[in-house]
């Protein structure tokens, strides 16, 4: 059996390319770069608050492409910027692709853009219990590279347990496309990551991974450590 | 004819994969629902014998005596507001959708108070999500709410006022999206509700229409009402667009005009003209009135500005407040602070025959004026 892809999220901030060379240093195969949106929808609690103290900070979305080339010049994994369609309105939808590729971004992930809004822009799609197989195809036929499965119908955020909604939605996905499939929202530990592992191909951590990060590098990369642990052993 | 989903590069669905099956069985619905016979039959019996439709003009011509402006009455529908036109309609389709349990967003409460009222007559469990600074603003309403049953749940963060609660309302919509209808309080939002708060409004505009030929003879020269998301004037906008002659005014709190002082951006699921910053965050709105105090606006508002169809003036708080008094002294009738916008640009817009939407009363402003003014 292959190895399981790790994703972890980080917000924008001065010192996320010391926090994102400790998170692939304790094993994550991807990092997501958070650009900060005053309005995230998608976003629980936990991110939120990442938001706002990035945008306090002023993490605009400028400076949120040096600290992505930052974070480029230290590691070699992938790298997703993923940000609001308000901030790609603003910038220019084009542009925004543009400098962000130019900086380092190997995709991009718009939680608030649907498969049918703006196909033009190459991205991650995400696909949700609620979307009908018609929507999975659509998207497993739009996503750039791998499937983003949204284990809850919910905003992202800790959960005690694993989704049940998980294993029917990896089901219907597998039987759409052969392309990898990650399964994030409500991932934070390790036994949460060696159980998705039986379903998916990786998985996304996020607010766990935002709440451990203000702690330093080695809160982080102990997180990092207990979840990588979790996908090996799966 | 197919469910509006854009308004020349305004409106879309900019919202998680998770509500799109939710939005599509809602527009589904609403294109068979709004040619159906019974349930328009049925809308119609609630809105004669529940809500008290249809609300009268009333000529205000001590309020303007150099003019000859008419007042929509639509303070005089029962929970004081225009905003049960659209509760009533989205509850109702909200049974027909098999959904017992109704969320909604507040910000000068009357929305909230409207979504209680029809949630009560149909026994539905009903969630309004209120910014804390709004719910301090409007405590009468908040008090009405809970005496209708409904749990208003505070909003904590951020501004503390409409733009959150709209948040939470479409956090809690991604959360429980199977078993929850969403009832948006204004003509926002992703597709299909700016439509479908349009259409649910319009009755203003087409009684309006009607009686002001009843009694002139002629149509208006302008029409003028408030803006914040916009539900009111879409409405009583839309039988009048048509009719090339008559001047559409929309006016905006100074501190909140998105029309006026906005940008293209991207809120609450739809592209519009908004209060943001050059990289597209979103800024805070100010208002007086709770119900104005937001930075975004209906997308075919924006389009409607673009197109010239329509034009939109600022009003500040103090010209507000002043035509507040105004009314009340010179006619007896007590606005909203939301309607008193529209009365101020009604007294200085230039034309004699002005048909104005008196959107609310202003029972719920008392004590936010008298706190102003002390």
């Amino acid at each position: 059996m292959s190895a399981k892809t790790l994703v972890v999220y980080l917000m924008a901030m001065p010192d996320t390319p010391d926090l994102a060379a400790a998170a692939v240093d304790a094993g994550a195969d991807v990092i997501e770069v958070g650009f900060p949106f005053s309005d995230p929808l998608a976003d629980g609690p936990l991110i939120r608050r990442a938001g706002e103290r990035a945008l306090a900070a002023g993490m605009r979305t400028a400076r949120c492409l040096e600290v992505l080339a930052q974070i480029r010049a230290r590691v070699s994994v992938p790298l997703v910027p993923m940000t609001y369609a308000s901030i790609f309105d603003a910038y220019g939808w084009h542009e925004l692709e543009r400098d962000a590729r130019a900086a380092g971004a190997t995709s991009l992930i718009v939680p608030d853009l649907p498969v049918d809004v703006r196909p033009e822009l190459r991205r991650v799609q995400l696909v949700a219990p609620t979307s009908t197989d018609e929507r999975l195809r659509l998207a497993a036929a739009a996503t750039d590279g791998w499937l983003y499965l949204v284990t809850v119908t919910g905003t992202t955020g800790a959960r005690a347990e694993l989704a049940p909604t998980l294993a029917p939605l990896a089901q219907r996905a597998r039987a759409v496309t052969g392309l990898p499939l990650y399964a994030g929202f409500g991932i934070a530990t390790g036994a949460h990551a060696r159980a998705a592992a039986e379903l998916v191909d990786g998985v996304v951590v996020g607010s766990r991974a935002v709440e451990a990060a203000e702690s330093g590098p080695r809160a982080l990369a102990a997180l990092v450590g207990d979840l990588r642990g979790g996908l090996d052993t799966a | 004819m197919s469910v509006t989903r854009t308004f020349g590069e305004y409106g879309g669905r900019y919202v998680p994969e998770t509500l799109i099956p939710a939005l599509d069985e809602l527009e589904s619905a609403w294109a068979s629902l709004r040619d159906d016979e019974a349930f328009l039959a049925e809308l119609d019996e609630l809105r004669r014998t529940y809500a008290g439709r249809p609300t009268p003009l009333t000529r205000a011509a001590r309020f303007a005596p150099e003019q000859r402006v008419y007042l929509k009455r639509e303070d005089l529908m029962h929970t004081g507001a225009h905003k049960l036109n659209n509760a009533l309609g989205q509850v109702l389709i909200a049974t027909r959708l098999g959904k017992r349990r109704i969320i909604a967003e507040t910000g000068a409460g009357q929305h909230g108070v409207a979504t209680a009222t029809v949630c009560a007559r149909f026994g539905l469990e009903c969630v309004v999500y209120m910014g804390s600074e709004d719910i301090r603003r409007q405590a009468p309403n908040v008090e009405r709410m809970r005496l209708l049953g409904a749990e208003v749940r505070p909003v904590e963060f951020g501004t503390r006022t409409l733009k959150e609660a709209t948040s939470e309302a479409i956090r809690d919509w991604i959360a429980n999206v199977e078993t929850t209808h969403y009832v948006i309080g204004s003509c926002v939002g992703p597709a299909p509700y700016p439509e479908l708060v349009r259409e649910l409004q319009r009755v203003i505009g087409r009684e309006a229409r009607a009686q002001i030929l009843e009694v002139e003879g002629r149509l208006p020269e302008t029409v003028v009402a408030c803006v914040g998301g916009g539900s009111n004037a879409i409405g009583m906008f839309y039988d009048f667009i048509e009719d090339a002659d008559v001047r559409l005014l929309g006016v905006e709190a100074a501190g909140a005009a998105s029309l006026g002082a906005g940008r293209g951006g991207v809120l609450h699921g739809a592209r519009s003209s908004l209060l943001a910053d050059a990289d597209g965050q979103i800024e805070d709105a100010h208002s007086i009135s709770a119900g104005l105090d937001y930075p975004g606006v209906g997308p075919e508002h924006a389009w409607l500005r673009d197109t010239g169809r329509a034009e939109y003036v600022a009003c500040t708080d103090d010209e507000a407040l002043a035509a507040f008094h105004r009314l009340c002294e010179t006619e007896g009738i007590v606005p909203a602070l939301e309607s008193s916008h529209a009365l101020a640009r009604a007294l200085d817009c230039g034309a004699d025959l002005v048909l104005v939407c008196l959107s609310g009363r202003g029972d719920k402003d008392l004590a936010e004026v008298l706190r102003r003014e002390r």
